[in-house]
């Protein structure tokens, strides 16, 4: 038999992140028009809705009403593109293409991390068009606050990312982003990305602290609040933790299933 | 058969139970490098449970596997074995070639992309999105993808199920000529024509277990062959020693069953030498022999055939 039936045995590959992976990944993300649409025009519409009319007054809590709701704005952009972004495993678990990379060497800690980089390059991407639009429409902030509120924006989503993921190996939609949708604008709402908490009564406001965007929110308008608290750190890393350990448990039961 | 080779697949002893439903049954498997199997059953047989099982995508409740002396995983991760699935496996919003490119990334050493597609038969179809391929090219896309680690086992789960007659002939000629390179092979089907065409040897499954073991000549001529029965008294036993070479021979109850592919030379042996009386004589046909030793109806302690010798 020709030479080609000795099967030399060969050294183990890696399976770790690579560069395909990760731009493929990305441009999988920037060709899916929904993805746009809710990472980019959505808060775009919400800020000419809510901000542009009002951006010269002031928040009955004496900040500048089109700073507040654009930094806002920018929180919740960054965290539903990075939701979205992981939740796009629901898709892939469902097209069996999960199935088909436990046949590659790619091991499941480079396949997370790469989802985790393509939705920070998602949410990246909102935090700046949502930057641009709210600079166009005549919002100034020194360069000192829109670089700590982008930045604040767009490494808090990944708290968010982790949700995507959580949920899209819970699930088994391939709509799972119709439910995450309503499910985030409630979250930004109780996190005080739409109104300040300080309005939304006693209840509400004791309610809000407990919630996953009020840290990340709290965080990027603290530049232009000039306020901070420890308890919003905490927020951000209990629920980081808490996302981050149900996507491994539900990654964990979803590949011993199939 | 190379003494001192290591095998392409070893499995022992594998069981695996969903809930109540004991899938497979204490199944044992060993493929030699070269080989091109054929994994042959009805639906519902236990294929793709073992296929899972060799793979690595699901764990044995018992028994092992070994691929090249590997675990699934290990041999995975070494690129030495790749598969074929029936369906999914694939993103719809990326093109062929990308699929291609992001399968091959995830190896340390990897085919050149275009070659693997031409070779799959999709060079021409390299910028199409997947969800605008038809189901034959998407499955030569699954070929193509199997084939960028250079695998020295390629697994294929029904590879043709939906595919028209066209497609399937391309598909098979397109694997048939990369077999031809040295590649082992293990194809589950529940066509017989396939396993007949493309298999060297053919494993038939039933009920999670094997039930008859050969080279495709050798299970076509217990196919093609007759059942000769007769009732003989137990004293006379002995004298069935003197038969002329058979398949197999049964003696149960004052009753003997032989498969025989020359049912002329054991009706002359057994009416010239011994007292047999009632005797039958029953042709089988391909089909008729496959539904009796894969249909459910069958006893399973009474097809358990196994051909030794050349395998290779």
């Amino acid at each position: 038999m020709s030479t080609a039936t000795v099967v030399q045995d060969r050294k183990p590959s890696t399976g770790g992140v690579n560069r395909t992976f990760l731009w493929i990944e990305i441009k999988r993300m920037l060709r899916n028009r929904r993805t746009i649409i809710f990472t980019v025009f959505m808060p775009a519409v919400f800020f000419f809705i809510f901000g542009l009319s009002n951006k010269d007054k002031l928040l009955p809590n004496g900040h500048s009403y089109g700073q507040y709701i654009l930094i806002s704005l920018t929180v919740y952009a960054a965290m539903t593109a990075a939701t979205g972004a992981g939740s796009q495993v629901a898709v892939e678990r469902a097209q069996g293409w999960s199935r088909q990379l436990r046949l590659t060497p790619l091991l499941p800690g480079a396949y997370i991390a790469v989802k985790a980089m393509a939705a920070l390059t998602l949410s990246l991407l909102a935090v700046v068009a949502q930057f641009v639009i709210g600079a166009l429409a005549g919002v100034t902030m020194d360069a000192q606050t829109w670089l700590t509120a982008g930045l604040v924006a767009w490494l808090g989503s990944l708290v968010f990312a982790a949700l995507g993921l959580f949920v899209g190996y819970l699930m088994p939609s391939q709509n799972v982003m119709q439910i995450l949708g309503p499910a985030l604008a409630i979250l930004a709402m109780l996190g005080g990305l739409f109104m300040p908490i300080e309005i939304m009564g006693e209840t509400f406001g004791n309610i809000a602290k407990f919630t996953p965007a009020y840290g990340i929110g709290q965080l990027a308008r603290s530049p232009i609040t000039g306020e901070f608290d420890w308890a919003w750190i905490v927020n951000v890393v209990i629920w980081l933790v808490i996302f981050v350990a149900g996507a491994a448990m539900a990654f964990r039961r979803d590949t011993k299933r199939v | 058969m190379r003494t001192g080779s290591v095998p392409a697949v070893h499995a022992a002893g594998l069981h695996k139970s969903f809930g109540k439903v004991h899938a497979v049954r204490g199944l044992d498997l060993t493929v030699q490098p070269g080989e091109v199997v054929a994994f042959l059953g009805p639906n519902g047989a236990g294929k793709t449970t073992t296929i899972d099982m060799i793979l690595g995508l699901s764990a044995p409740d018992q028994g092992s596997v070994s691929i090249f002396g590997h675990t699934p995983r290990g041999a995975i991760a070494r690129g030495q074995v790749a598969a074929v699935m029936q369906t999914g496996g694939l993103l719809r919003d990326i093109s062929v070639r990308e699929t291609v490119q992001l399968n091959a990334a995830m190896f340390d050493s990897s085919r050149p992309v275009d070659e693997v597609l031409a070779r799959a038969g999709i060079l021409e179809i390299a910028d199409r999105r997947v969800e605008k391929c038809s189901g034959g090219q998407q499955q030569r896309l699954r070929f193509a993808m199997a084939l960028v680690s250079d695998p020295g086992l390629l697994i294929l789960d029904e590879p043709t199920t939906g595919m028209d007659v066209a497609g399937r002939r391309d598909f098979w000629t397109a694997i048939r000529t990369d077999a031809q390179r040295g590649r082992t092979v293990i194809f589950a089907t529940h066509y017989l024509e396939e396993a007949d065409a493309y298999a060297d040897r053919i494993v038939l499954v039933r009920q999670g277990s094997i039930v008859a073991d050969g080279t495709a000549a050798q299970i076509k001529n217990l196919a093609s062959g007759r059942t000769v029965k007769a009732s003989l008294a137990a004293t006379e036993q002995g004298l069935l020693a003197g038969m002329p070479p058979v398949e197999s021979m049964e003696y149960d109850g004052g009753r003997l069953t032989v498969r025989t592919g020359d049912s002329d030379a054991v009706v002359r042996y057994l009416l010239n030498n011994t007292g047999a009386h009632d005797v039958e004589v029953a042709a089988n046909n391909l089909e008729e022999a496959f539904v009796a030793l894969t249909g459910d109806d069958a006893a399973p302690e009474s097809t358990s055939i196994t051909f030794e010798g050349d395998l290779v």
